[in-house]
C-alpha cells in the first residue's frame, strides 16, 4: 500500500522534504512503486522500471547525505514510451518496436537523470504520438481517472501523452514528461486536470525522441503545478549539439520567473478561438480567465489570429507528410518486428501492415500522397505558406500583446471509443493546440475549472518564442486565481 | 562533309549529346550527418553509427568538413557558390538506405553553374559547363551473393558524404566524355577533395545520352548508371548512341528508360522505364535547418585553393618551357607534377621531364604502381640527375643506376660509389686500356687505318668493356683518335 501523504505532495513539497530528510528518496521512489502498481487498471505505463526507480533513489540518498543535492534528486518521474531509454523498452505504443531497446538515451530523459530524477518507467501513449486520445496504443488504451460522476463509463485522458498524464493525475507520478506535435502535452494535461507546457520550438533537444513530425513535436514537462512544470523544463532546456534544430539560447530561472506579479501586461484574447459548436460552458471558463487576469492587474486586448481557421487543415497536411518519411525506417530490417515474406517489398508490406495500426496507416497514406509528385504544390507546399502566415499572424499579435489566453481544448475528456469512427471529430481536439506547433511558440494548459459533468477543462497560455518565463508566470496567477483542487475519481492512496 | 562530332549511320549523320552525373565521394574521416568512420575496406557494419543505421530518435547534423569541401570543389569549378542551400529528403524503400529516404539537395543545391576546360586531342579546347554540385549521402551495400536465398546489408557506406557533379549535355562524343571525366577527376584529386578512386567506388559516373539530327532539339535520353571506369563511361556511351541511332533508323522511338551497362557483353540493357519510375517525394529535412554560409569564409577558401591543372600546364609551358603535350602529361596528375617540380628545383627542366616521363614513367608502369608509390623519391633522381651533370656518371651507367635505385631504394651515389661505376677520367688510366686493346686487335688497326672506318666503333665498344664502362666517353674519343691516327 502507498503512503498517501507522500503521494500527495506535489514536486516542490517533495523536493523540500527530501531536502530536508524528513523521508528518504527511497521512500518515496518506493511509495511511487507501490502506486505505479496500483495504478496499473488505468493502463498508464507500458513499462514500469521499479527497480530502476529504487536503484537511483539511493543514488539520489547518498547525494543528499552528503549534501549535494542536485535539482531533481529523488523525484519520481514517468516518461512518455517515445523518449528512448537505454536498455529499457522502447515502444512508441507501436508494436512494430516490438523488443526494441535502444543502445543510447535520449538527451532530455539524461537531463532528467544527471539531475537526480527517478525514473518510474514509460508512460503509454497513443501509438507514434498520433492521437487525441491515447486510445491506439498497441498496448491498449490509457483510462482518465477522472470520470463523470454517477457515470462508471471509461474516459479518455486525453493524448498523445495521455499515460503521463493520467499518472499524474492519479498521483502515479510525481512529474512526467510529453511531447507535444499538435497538442498531446495540453490537451491531456486539460483532460486530467494537470497542468502541461509546451516550451519553444528548439528550447528541449528532440535528439532520442522517436519522431512522429520533426518539425511539430515538443518534448515538455507536465506537473501538477505551475512550479512544478517550471522547475522540470530548468532541468529539460538547454541546447544540444546533436539536435540541428535546437536553439542556442541560454536556460533561464524559470521557477524565479514565478513573480506573482503580471501589472500592465497585455493578454491578448483572439476573437477567432470562438468556434462553432463550442460548449457555453468553455467560452464562460475563457470568459472567467480574463476576469482573473483582469483582476490581477493584467490587460485584456482583443487581437485577431485570422490565419487559425487554416490551423487545423495545414497541420494535418505537415504532420502526415513528416511522418509517412519518418515512420519510413520502420521496415523490419534493422530493429523491432519483421514479419517474413516471400520477397523483400512482400516483407515489407507483411511487417508494416501488422506493425502499425490504423491511425498511423491512415497518416502514412495522407502523408505519402500530400508529397506525391503532382499534389506536393497543391498541399504541402500550400499548407507551408499557411504555416508561415499562422507564425506572421502570432508575430503581430506579440507587438500588441504579451501573451495569449485561450481555451486548451474545445471540450471535456470523451468517453472512450467515442470519436474513433470519426477521424476529422478527433482533430478538431486540437484546434486550439495546433497553432502554436506551427508557430513554434510556446503554451500552456492550467486547470481552470470543471464542466457542468464535473470534469477538467484547462486555459491555455501562449507567449512568444522563447518567452515561457511570462507564460509560466501568467499560469501561475490563473493556477491561484482557480485554486483547482478537485481530485479525481482514481487516485492512488484514495486523495487522503 | 562529315561535321565533327558526328556519327554516320544508315540514313546520315547523327550528333550525340552527352551529360554526365558524377558521384564523388568525399575525402573525410567522418560521414556527412554522423561521426562514424568512411575508412575503405573495414569490416562489414564496423563504421556504423545509430544515426546512419536510421535507429528511432537519431538526428543528422552536418559535417562542417564535407560542407568546406564541397565548396572547394565547386570554386574548382569556377562556379557559383550558393550561401543559402537546403537539404531535402528523396525518399523510397530500400534495404541499404535504412532511414528509407536519403538526405540530398534538391531544389536549392549549394554549389551552382561551373565549368570545365577541355584540352582536345586536336589542340582545341572545349568547354564543359557544370548545371550544379550538391552534397548528398550514400547508401550502404546490398550483397546478394553471400546466401542462396538472403540478402546480407552492410551500412559502412550508407551515410558518407558523396557530392553530385551535373554536367550540362555538352559532351559530344564518347571520347570527349571520357576526357571531360578524367579532367574533372584530376581536378578533384588537385584540390584534395575526392581521391577519385574509380575501382573502390569513391567516383561513380551515370551517363545521360540521346541523339538528334544535328541542329535538330533534343532526343529522348536514356541514363546508364553506376559506371565505374572511364573505359566503361566510353563504352557505354558508344554503344548506347548507336542503339539510339539504329533504334530510330528501323523505325522505333528511344524511350526514357534508366540503363545497366554489362561491361562483359559491352551492351547497355533496360533497368527501369519511366513508367516504373520512383516518386522520390522530396521535402526539405525538417531535421536540419538551411545551410548558410558566410561570404568572408568562401572568399577564404578561395583564397587557399591550390593550384589547379590549367593553371599549372599554363605555368609549364611559359616557365619550364615545356610543349603543351608533355606539360599535359606532367600535370594531369598533382602528383606527377609536384615530383617533376621537386626534380626541376635547380637543375635542367627539359632534362628533369625526360628522366620523369621516360625512366620513372617505364619502372612505375613495369611495376603498375603510382608516382606516389614510386621506390625513387624526386630528391633521389634529382641527385642522379646531378651526378651526370658534374661528371660522376656517363648518362648511359646512369640508367644502369636509375635500374638499381628502383631495385633497392638506395641513393644514387651509394650505388656508384659500392659498384665502383665512378667515371674514369684519369687519361693515364684510359691511354692504358687503349694501348691494350689497339695491341690486342693489331689486325683491326690495320684494317682501319686502311680505310675501313666503321671499326672506330668497334674500338671505343672494346674500350668502354675493359673499362666497364666507367671511361669517360669524350676522353676515349679524343685518345682514341689521336692513337689511331698516330
Amino acid at each position: 500500500m502507498s503512503d498517501p501523504s507522500l503521494l500527495a505532495l506535489n514536486l516542490a513539497e517533495a523536493r523540500d522534504g527530501l531536502t530536508r530528510k524528513m523521508f528518504s528518496a527511497r521512500e518515496l521512489a518506493a511509495a511511487y512503486n507501490d502506486a505505479v502498481a496500483e495504478v496499473n487498471p488505468l493502463n498508464a505505463y507500458i513499462t514500469p522500471t521499479p527497480e530502476r526507480a529504487l536503484g537511483m533513489a539511493d543514488a539520489a540518498d547518498q547525494r543528499l547525505a552528503r549534501g549535494e543535492t542536485l535539482p531533481l534528486d529523488g523525484i519520481p518521474v514517468a516518461v512518455k514510451d517515445l523518449f528512448c531509454t537505454k536498455d529499457i523498452l522502447t515502444t512508441a505504443g507501436s508494436h512494430i518496436l516490438d523488443g526494441f531497446h535502444p543502445p543510447y538515451e535520449s538527451t532530455v530523459t539524461d537531463k532528467l537523470w544527471q539531475a537526480g530524477a527517478v525514473m518510474l518507467g514509460k508512460a503509454n501513449l497513443d501509438e507514434f504520438a498520433m492521437g487525441s486520445s491515447s486510445a491506439t496504443s498497441w498496448y491498449g488504451p490509457v483510462e482518465n481517472p477522472w470520470r463523470r460522476p454517477g457515470d462508471n463509463r471509461p474516459l479518455v485522458p486525453g493524448g498523445s501523452s495521455g499515460g503521463s498524464a493520467a499518472a499524474v493525475a492519479a498521483r502515479a507520478a510525481l512529474a512526467a514528461i510529453g511531447t507535444d506535435t499538435g497538442g498531446s502535452i495540453r490537451q491531456p494535461a486539460s483532460f486530467c486536470g494537470i497542468v502541461g507546457l509546451k516550451p519553444t520550438y528548439g528550447r528541449c533537444s528532440r535528439w532520442g525522441v522517436v519522431a512522429f513530425a520533426s518539425s511539430l513535436d515538443h518534448p515538455g514537462p507536465m506537473g501538477r503545478t505551475v512550479l512544478d512544470v517550471a522547475i522540470m523544463l530548468g532541468v529539460m532546456a538547454g541546447h544540444d549539439d546533436r539536435d540541428s534544430t535546437s536553439a542556442p539560447v541560454p536556460v533561464p530561472d524559470f521557477a524565479a520567473a514565478l513573480s506573482g506579479d503580471i501589472r500592465r501586461l497585455r493578454v491578448g484574447i483572439p476573437k477567432e478561438y470562438r468556434v462553432d459548436g463550442m460548449p457555453s460552458e468553455i467560452e464562460a471558463l475563457w470568459q472567467q480567465g480574463v476576469e482573473w487576469l483582469r483582476a490581477a492587474g493584467a490587460e485584456p486586448v482583443e487581437i485577431s489570429l485570422p490565419m487559425t481557421k487554416h490551423a487545423l487543415a495545414a497541420y494535418y497536411i505537415i504532420a502526415p507528410a513528416e511522418a509517412s518519411s519518418n515512420l519510413a525506417r520502420y521496415d523490419g530490417v534493422r530493429f523491432g518486428l519483421r514479419v517474413e515474406g516471400d520477397s523483400l517489398d512482400e516483407m515489407y508490406e507483411l511487417t508494416r501492415a501488422a506493425g502499425f495500426g490504423a491511425e498511423v496507416r491512415r497518416r502514412v497514406l495522407i502523408g505519402t500522397y500530400v508529397l506525391s509528385a503532382g499534389y506536393y504544390d497543391a498541399y504541402y507546399l500550400k499548407a507551408q505558406r499557411v504555416r508561415t502566415l499562422i507564425a506572421r499572424d502570432f508575430a503581430e499579435a506579440f507587438e500588441r500583446v504579451d501573451c495569449i489566453l485561450t481555451p486548451t481544448a474545445p471540450s471535456a475528456a470523451f468517453i472512450i471509443g467515442e470519436n474513433t469512427d470519426d477521424p476529422i471529430a478527433m482533430y478538431l481536439n486540437d484546434v486550439f493546440t495546433v497553432p502554436a506547433n506551427l508557430a513554434g511558440v510556446p503554451a500552456i494548459s492550467v486547470p481552470a475549472g470543471l464542466s457542468a459533468d464535473g470534469l477538467p477543462l484547462g486555459l491555455q497560455i501562449t507567449g512568444r518564442a522563447f518567452d515561457e518565463e511570462t507564460v509560466l508566470r501568467v499560469a501561475q496567477i490563473l493556477e491561484n486565481a482557480a485554486c483547482f483542487r478537485h481530485l479525481p475519481s482514481f487516485v492512488v492512496g484514495g486523495g487522503g | 562533309m562529315i561535321a565533327k562530332g558526328t556519327i554516320g549511320g544508315r540514313t546520315g549523320q547523327w550528333e550525340m549529346v552527352v551529360g554526365l552525373e558524377i558521384h564523388a565521394q568525399v575525402i573525410s574521416k567522418a560521414k556527412l550527418f554522423s561521426g562514424a568512420a568512411t575508412e575503405f575496406g573495414a569490416e562489414p557494419n564496423t563504421q556504423v553509427s545509430p544515426v546512419d543505421a536510421a535507429f528511432p530518435g537519431m538526428l543528422p547534423v552536418i559535417n562542417r568538413h564535407c560542407v568546406e569541401q564541397a565548396v572547394k570543389t565547386g570554386l574548382g569549378l569556377d562556379a557559383e557558390i550558393n550561401l543559402h542551400s537546403v537539404f531535402e529528403r528523396k525518399n523510397y524503400f530500400y534495404p541499404d538506405l535504412p532511414a528509407g529516404y536519403q538526405i540530398s539537395q534538391y531544389q536549392q543545391p549549394v554549389v551552382g553553374r561551373g565549368r570545365v576546360s577541355l584540352d582536345m586531342p586536336d589542340g582545341t579546347v572545349r568547354e564543359i559547363g557544370i548545371t550544379r554540385l550538391h552534397l548528398e549521402q550514400d547508401a550502404g551495400k546490398s550483397l546478394h551473393d553471400q546466401h542462396p536465398s538472403l540478402t546480407y546489408v552492410d551500412l559502412n557506406r550508407a551515410g558518407v558524404a558523396l557530392m553530385e557533379i551535373v554536367s550540362e549535355p555538352d559532351l559530344r562524343s564518347a571520347e570527349e566524355a571520357g576526357i571531360y571525366l578524367r579532367k574533372l577527376r584530376s581536378i578533384l584529386r588537385y584540390l584534395g577533395t575526392c581521391d577519385g578512386n574509380m575501382e573502390e567506388g569513391s567516383l561513380r559516373c551515370d551517363c545521360n545520352v540521346s541523339v538528334r539530327r544535328p541542329g535538330e532539339p533534343l532526343g529522348t535520353r536514356c541514363e546508364i548508371k553506376n559506371l565505374n571506369s572511364v573505359r566503361y563511361v566510353m563504352q557505354a556511351i558508344e554503344y548506347e548512341a548507336r542503339r539510339q541511332i539504329e533504334l530510330i533508323e528501323e523505325g522505333g522511338r528511344v524511350e526514357q528508360q534508366t540503363r545497366l551497362f554489362d561491361a562483359a557483353r559491352g551492351i547497355t540493357r533496360p533497368m527501369r522505364s519511366k513508367e516504373e519510375a520512383h516518386d522520390y517525394r522530396y521535402f526539405p529535412d525538417p531535421d536540419l535547418v538551411p545551410l548558410v554560409l558566410e561570404t568572408d569564409w568562401v572568399k577564404r577558401l578561395r583564397a587557399e585553393l591550390p593550384e589547379l591543372p590549367d593553371a599549372k600546364k599554363a605555368r609549364f609551358v611559359s616557365e619550364y618551357g615545356h610543349s603543351a603535350d608533355d606539360a599535359d602529361v606532367l600535370v594531369a596528375e598533382k602528383e606527377t607534377a609536384l615530383y617533376f617540380e621537386r626534380v626541376a628545383q635547380g637543375r635542367d627542366a627539359k632534362i628533369a621531364a625526360n628522366w620523369v616521363m621516360g625512366e620513372l614513367f617505364g619502372a612505375l608502369n613495369r611495376l603498375g604502381i603510382g608516382i606516389e608509390q614510386s621506390p625513387v623519391s624526386a630528391e633521389q633522381l634529382g641527385a642522379l640527375i646531378d651526378l651526370i651533370a658534374d661528371g660522376t656518371i656517363s648518362g648511359r651507367l646512369a640508367k644502369d643506376v636509375f635500374a638499381e635505385m628502383v631495385a633497392s631504394g638506395a641513393d644514387p651515389a651509394a650505388i656508384v660509389e659500392a659498384k665502383g661505376l665512378r667515371q674514369v677520367t684519369d687519361s693515364s688510366a684510359i691511354e692504358a686500356a687503349i694501348d691494350a686493346v689497339l695491341t690486342a686487335q693489331a689486325e683491326k688497326v690495320a684494317e682501319y687505318r686502311a680505310g675501313r672506318d666503321k671499326l672506330y666503333g668497334f674500338f671505343v665498344g672494346q674500350i668502354m668493356r675493359a673499362t666497364r664502362g666507367k671511361a669517360n666517353p669524350t676522353l676515349v674519343n679524343q685518345l682514341l683518335k689521336k692513337k689511331l691516327a698516330g
